[in-house]
C-alpha cells in the first residue's frame, strides 16, 4: 500500500518538503525559519511546519478539498502579501510531488503500482488549485480592504472639503 | 545508487524559489507597488517651508535631488552627530549580537534580512564610519564602511520607512540601541533633500495650518462635535455639552483628530462626552489645537516642535489649569518624552489636581498634562463613576498595548484597570507580545496607508497572531487599544488575517458601561449594536 | 549548498582576514623578538605606546561622545510607569528615580538584563523543551566577560608587590576545584570555551553570519589568542615569573628594565595585549565605556515630573493662534465659535 509506505517515511518526506519551502526564502530568513519554534515569536515559520504537516495528513487521509483549503489558509495569507509572484506563492505544492517521488525513488523503479502514485499526485494537483483559489481569496481582499480606505478618504475629502 | 537526490527545488528547475544572495554592503531596492509609499506632495512641502519641493515618485529613475545632494546630507550628518549624543553612542557601541534581529514585527512578517533592526541601522552606520571614523578610512570595507551613493539613498528611503518606530528591538538590546531614534534623524536627514512621504508630509501641513492632520477647520470641528452630541443623545437620551475654544474652563482637553472623523475612533469620542458630562467636568476642545497626534514627529525634531506648540500655546492662551490628553500612541511619545523638553515650561499652568477625586497627578508635576486613562482610573478608584459591566458582556476583549503607550510611557496597568472595570469578558494575549514586548500594528510612525498595504499586512502579522490565538482560544471578539493609528489600521489586518474582532479604544467600553443621570434604558451600545440581553430578546 | 556561496564566500574573507592579520601579529612578536632581539622595543616601547594610546584614546572618545548633548529624554520604557498611587510601579524597568536607574544600570551592566530578556509562551510546537538562542547569547556573553574581568583582576599579582589580598583570594576563588599543577583556573576554562561558542555563532548562525564584518571576528579571534597564550605560559611552556614580573613592575613604576630569559611566547602575549588595547578606542569594544552614557537606559522614566533641559532648543516655525484666526475669522464666527478679534 502506497499509502502506509508515504506515513512511515513521512517525517523524511515532511522534512525535506518544509526545508524547501523554507528555501523559498532569503538565506538569513530561512534559518530563522527553522531556528525558532514559538508560535507567536515565529509565525511564518510556524505556518509553515503547521501547514506541511495538515497538507500531508489528509494526503494520507481525507483528501479533501475544504480540509486542504483550512490548512493551507495561513500560509497561503501570508505568502499571498510577501515578496513572491503568484507562481511562487503557491508553487511549494508542487515540491511535494517532486519530493514524494523523489523519495520513492527505488520503488518506483522496482515497479509499484503506477496507478496509486498517479492518484496522489493528481490530488497534490487539487491541493494546488486549492492554494490558487485561497491566493485570490487573499489578493481580491487586500484589494477590497485598499478600496475601502480609499473610499473612506475621499468620502471624507468630499464632507470637508479638504485639499488633496 | 550512485546519482545524486536533487533537492525538490532543484528538480522543479524554472521556478526561481531562491531569492538572490547578495553582500548587504551592495545596496539594491526595487519599488514594487505595496511595500513604498507616495512621495510628497509640492504643495504641503511648499506650504512646511522644507527643502526641495517637488513632483516625485520613489519609482521614478531621477529622484530630482539638488545638485549638492551628498554633502547636504554629510553635512546634516556631521551636525546631527554634534547634537545628539544618543546618536554617536548607537553609531560607535553596537557589537552586531544580533539580540534585536528577530524581534523587528516587519523582519518577522516579510523576511527581509535588511528589516533586522541591526540592519537597518547598519544602512547608515556604514555611512558613518567611511565619511567619519579612523577604522573606516584605514580598512574600508573590511570595517563594513561604504561609500554615499544615490543607490544607498534608496535604501534608507525604502528600510528608513519600513520603520514604525515601535522600539521593541530597543527593549532587548544589550545597549539600548534605540532604532527610532536612528529611523527619526535619518528622516531628517532625508528631508533635507526633499525626501519624504505624502502620507506624513501632507498631515504635516495641514495640520500646521488647520490645527489638525485631516486638515479640518474650525466650523468643520464643531459640527462634528455637535453631530457627536446628538447623536450620544439618541444612545443615551442624555444631552451633554461640549464646550470649543472656552476661555476659562479649567481643563483642556486635546485629542487625536481621528476621534471626531474617523471611526471605530468615533465611539471613543462618544465615551469622552458621556464621561465629562457625567462627572460634570469644566471643560474645552479646541479648534485650534484640535489634533493631540503628531506627525512631525515621523519627519523631524523641528516639525515635531512646531505642530506640538499649539499645545501650550492654546493652553495659555484659554486660561486654562492644566490638560487632558486623549487616547492616542505617538502624541503620547511627544507628550511624555519631549514636550516639555520642546516647548515648556509650562510655568503658566498648575499642578494637575482631579476636580472630582482632588487627586494630585504628582508623575505629571511639570509637563502637567494627564493621560485620559490616568485621569478616569483614578475616577473609579475613587467610585466616583458607576459602571455597568454587563453592557460589555456582547464583547470578550484583549488589550493591546500601543508601542508608544508601552516603551514611551509605561503607562500599562491604568488602561487594563479601566477594561477590566468596565467589562466582565477580558483576556490577554501571549505575555511575549503584550506589555514591553507588545508588537506593533505594522502601521505606525506614518505608514498607515492605502498605499504599502501589503508591507502593513505583513508587519502587522506578529500582532493579528497573537489576536487570533484568543480569539480561537477564548472567543475574543473585540481588540481593545489607545491609539488612534491602531484604531485605524488593526481594522483592515484584524479583516484580513483574523475576521470577526472589531478593534475600538478602551473608553469606548468605559462609555458603554457608564451609567449616566438621567439617561434612558440603554438597548444599544456606543455604536448602535444591541448588548448582550438584548440581542436575545430580539432572537 | 549553492546558493549560500556568496554569503559564505563573505563569511570566509571576513574570518580570514581577521585570522590572518591575527597571525600577522603573532609572526611579527616572533621575528622581533627571536630573530632581532627587540626586546626593548616589545617589552617596553610598544607597551608604553599601547597604555598611552588606549588612555588617552578612551578619554578622546568619551569627551566627543560628551560633547554631544542629550537633547531628549528618551529612556527605553520596559515596565510600568510611577503614575496613581495605588498602582505599583516597575522600579528597575521603569525607573523613576535616580537610584532605580542606578539598580537598572548595574542590573545591565553586569548580569546584561535586556540580553536574558525572553520571555517564553508556555505554547510550544510539540511538546519539545526550546531554549531560545538569545539564552545562550546571554550566558555565553556573561561568562565571556565575567571571565575577562577576573582574569584581568588575577593580572594585578603580576604588577603589584605586596600581592593584594583580593587579588590572593580572587585566586584562590579561580582555583577552587585545584585540579593539577599549576592549578586551573576556572575563568581559564570559561573564557577559552565561551570565546569558541561566541565564534561559533557567528559563522554558524546565519542570520548573524549575514550581518558580521571583519570587525566582528578580529576582536574574537584576538581575545582568543591571548586567552591561548596565557594558558600555554602558565600550563604547557612555563615562563620565569620572576622575570615577568619584574618587567610588569618596572613598567608601572616608570623604571623600565628588559630583563633577560624571558621566553618569545611572553612577548606574543603581551604584544597580542597591546594591540587589543590600542585597537580598543578605534572599534566596537568601545561599548564598554558607551554603555554608560547610552540615553535609553541611563535616564529616569520621569520627564512628565522633571523638565529635561535642551541645551540647543532652537526656534522653529509656528503657526499662531492670531495666523490661524486670521485666516478662519469669518468662518468661525458664522458657526458661532468665539473669536478674539471682530
Amino acid at each position: 500500500m502506497l499509502k502506509e509506505l508515504l506515513s512511515n517515511k513521512k517525517s523524511i518526506i515532511l522534512d525535506r518538503w518544509i526545508q524547501s519551502i523554507d528555501n523559498s526564502y532569503p538565506v538569513e530568513t530561512t534559518k530563522f525559519l527553522k531556528s525558532q519554534k514559538d508560535r507567536f515569536s515565529n509565525p511564518v515559520g510556524y505556518s509553515i511546519t503547521n501547514c506541511a504537516e495538515n497538507l500531508f495528513n489528509e494526503l494520507l487521509s481525507s483528501r479533501s478539498i475544504q480540509n486542504y483549503k483550512a490548512s493551507l489558509s495561513d500560509l497561503i495569507k501570508i505568502r499571498a502579501v510577501q515578496e513572491f509572484s503568484p507562481s511562487q506563492a503557491i508553487g511549494f505544492i508542487f515540491l511535494l510531488k517532486q519530493t514524494i517521488h523523489n523519495e520513492l525513488e527505488s520503488e518506483i523503479k522496482a515497479g509499484m503500482d503506477s496507478k496509486e502514485l498517479m492518484e496522489i499526485d493528481s490530488s497534490i494537483d487539487e491541493m494546488a488549485l486549492a492554494a490558487f483559489d485561497l491566493y485570490m481569496d487573499a489578493r481580491e481582499k487586500i484589494f477590497q480592504i485598499r478600496v475601502k480606505e480609499l473610499k473612506a478618504r475621499l468620502l471624507f475629502n468630499e464632507m470637508n472639503g479638504a485639499p488633496e | 545508487m550512485a546519482e545524486k537526490k536533487l533537492k525538490p527545488e532543484e528538480l522543479a528547475g524554472s521556478i526561481d524559489y531562491k531569492p538572490k544572495q547578495k553582500d548587504w554592503l551592495d545596496p539594491s531596492v526595487e519599488f514594487k507597488h505595496g511595500v513604498f509609499n507616495y512621495g510628497g506632495s509640492p504643495k504641503s512641502v511648499e506650504y512646511l517651508q522644507q527643502p526641495n519641493p517637488r513632483k516625485w515618485q520613489p519609482t521614478d529613475p531621477d529622484w530630482q535631488l539638488p545638485e549638492n545632494w551628498k554633502q547636504i546630507i554629510l553635512e546634516g550628518l556631521k551636525d546631527r552627530l554634534d547634537r545628539f549624543r544618543s546618536l554617536r553612542i548607537f553609531m560607535d557601541i553596537c557589537v552586531r549580537c544580533g539580540a534585536c534581529a528577530d524581534k523587528c514585527h516587519f523582519f518577522i512578517g516579510s523576511g527581509d534580512p535588511k528589516n533586522m533592526p541591526v540592519l537597518r541601522a547598519e544602512l547608515l552606520r556604514s555611512i558613518y564610519r567611511n565619511d567619519f571614523t579612523l577604522a573606516g578610512k584605514l580598512f574600508g570595507k573590511f570595517s563594513g564602511s561604504r561609500e554615499l551613493t544615490i543607490d544607498v539613498l534608496k535604501e534608507w528611503f525604502y528600510y528608513f520607512f519600513q520603520c514604525t518606530q515601535c522600539r521593541r528591538c530597543s527593549v532587548f538590546c544589550p545597549y539600548g540601541i534605540d532604532t527610532a531614534e536612528i529611523t527619526l534623524l535619518v528622516r531628517e536627514l532625508l528631508n533635507l533633500v526633499g525626501v519624504n512621504i505624502d502620507w506624513i508630509i501632507t498631515p504635516v501641513a495641514n495640520s500646521f495650518r488647520t490645527g489638525n492632520h485631516l486638515g479640518i477647520q474650525p466650523h468643520g470641528f464643531k459640527d462634528s462635535i455637535d453631530f457627536a452630541v446628538d447623536e450620544l443623545e439618541s444612545i443615551t437620551g442624555v444631552r451633554v455639552e461640549a464646550p470649543i475654544n472656552k476661555k476659562g474652563a479649567e481643563i483642556l482637553f486635546i485629542t487625536p483628530s481621528a476621534d471626531y472623523f474617523g471611526t471605530p475612533h468615533y465611539y471613543t469620542l462618544l465615551g469622552y462626552l458621556a464621561l465629562f458630562h457625567e462627572i460634570g467636568l469644566d471643560y474645552t476642545w479646541s479648534s485650534y489645537a484640535s489634533e493631540g497626534g503628531n506627525f512631525g514627529s515621523f519627519v523631524s525634531h523641528d516639525l515635531m516642535k512646531s505642530l506640538n506648540a499649539k499645545m501650550y500655546a492654546e493652553a495659555k492662551r484659554l486660561g486654562v489649569k492644566w490638560i487632558i490628553g486623549g487616547e492616542c500612541g505617538h502624541m503620547w511619545r511627544v507628550v511624555h518624552q519631549y514636550m516639555d523638553t520642546l516647548n515648556g515650561p509650562a510655568d503658566f499652568l498648575e499642578v494637575p489636581v482631579s476636580p472630582i477625586t482632588g487627586t494630585r497627578f504628582e508623575n505629571t508635576k511639570s509637563t502637567k498634562m494627564v493621560h485620559i486613562c490616568e485621569f478616569t482610573a483614578d475616577l473609579i478608584k475613587n467610585n466616583k463613576i458607576k459602571l455597568d459591566k454587563s453592557r460589555n458582556d456582547h464583547r470578550s476583549i484583549t488589550y493591546h498595548d500601543p508601542c508608544n503607550i508601552a516603551r514611551g510611557l509605561g503607562l500599562i496597568e491604568e488602561p487594563r484597570y479601566l477594561i477590566k472595570n468596565s467589562c466582565n469578558n477580558f483576556f490577554e494575549m501571549p505575555d511575549n507580545t503584550i506589555k514591553e514586548q507588545t508588537f506593533c500594528c505594522g502601521s505606525g510612525a506614518g505608514l498607515g496607508t492605502d498605499e504599502n498595504l501589503e508591507m502593513r499586512m505583513r508587519g502587522g502579522l506578529p500582532r493579528a497572531n497573537a489576536v487570533k490565538y484568543v480569539k480561537e482560544k477564548y472567543g475574543v471578539n473585540f481588540l481593545g487599544c489607545i491609539c488612534a493609528i491602531d484604531k485605524a489600521t488593526l481594522p483592515p489586518l484584524m479583516d484580513y488575517w483574523v475576521g470577526g474582532v472589531d478593534v475600538g479604544g478602551v473608553h469606548e467600553l468605559v462609555g458603554n458601561a457608564l451609567i449616566m443621570k438621567g439617561e434612558k434604558e440603554r438597548t444599544t451600545d456606543l455604536r448602535g449594536e444591541p448588548l448582550a440581553g438584548d440581542e436575545k430578546q430580539n432572537v | 549548498m549553492e546558493h549560500w556561496s556568496l554569503a559564505k564566500k563573505g563569511t570566509l574573507i571576513n574570518v580570514l582576514f581577521s585570522l590572518s592579520a591575527v597571525f600577522i601579529l603573532i609572526a611579527g612578536a616572533i621575528v622581533g623578538v627571536d630573530l632581532i632581539k627587540f626586546n626593548f622595543l616589545f617589552g617596553v616601547i610598544i607597551p608604553y605606546t599601547a597604555i598611552t594610546i588606549f588612555i588617552l584614546g578612551i578619554i578622546l572618545q568619551v569627551i566627543k561622545w560628551a560633547k554631544s548633548p542629550v537633547p531628549f529624554h528618551i529612556p527605553t520604557v520596559a515596565g510600568q510607569q510611577k503614575s496613581l498611587p495605588w498602582i505599583k510601579s516597575s522600579k528597575l524597568e521603569s525607573p523613576s528615580s535616580t537610584l532605580g536607574v542606578i539598580g537598572r544600570m548595574l542590573l545591565e551592566i553586569l548580569f546584561f538584563r535586556s540580553l536574558f530578556r525572553n520571555t517564553k509562551s508556555e505554547l510550544k510546537n510539540g511538546p519539545r523543551l526550546v531554549y531560545g538562542s538569545n539564552k545562550y547569547l546571554w550566558l555565553g556573553a556573561l561568562v565571556f566577560h565575567w571571565s575577562i574581568l577576573v582574569i584581568f583582576l588575577r593580572h594585578f599579582r603580576f604588577f603589584m608587590q605586596p600581592i593584594p589580598s583580593f587579588v590572593l583570594a580572587l585566586q584562590n576563588l579561580d582555583g577552587f576545584f585545584q585540579i593539577g599543577l599549576p592549578v586551573l583556573y576556572i575563568s581559564d576554562v570559561l573564557i577559552t570555551l565561551a570565546l569558541l561558542y561566541l565564534i561559533f555563532r557567528r559563522v554558524a548562525d546565519l542570520k548573524i553570519r549575514y550581518i558580521s564584518l571583519a570587525s566582528d571576528y578580529f576582536p574574537l579571534f584576538l581575545i582568543l589568542s591571548i586567552a591561548v597564550t596565557g594558558i600555554l605560559m602558565r600550563y604547557f611552556d612555563r615562563v620565569d615569573i620572576v622575570k615577568v614580573k619584574e618587567l610588569a613592575i618596572g613598567i608601572f613604576s616608570f623604571h623600565p628594565t628588559v630583563p633577560d630569559g624571558i621566553g618569545v611566547l611572553f612577548y606574543i602575549h603581551l604584544f597580542l595585549v597591546c594591540t587589543l588595547i590600542t585597537y580598543f578606542p578605534f572599534s566596537k569594544l568601545l561599548h564598554m565605556p558607551g554603555i554608560f552614557l547610552t540615553p535609553t537606559r541611563n535616564l529616569a522614566n520621569n520627564s512628565r515630573m522633571v523638565r529635561h533641559i535642551n541645551p540647543w532648543n532652537r526656534p522653529v516655525r509656528v503657526h499662531t493662534y492670531e495666523e490661524y484666526e486670521d485666516e478662519f475669522r469669518d468662518k468661525m464666527k458664522a458657526s458661532g465659535l468665539p473669536v478674539e478679534k471682530e
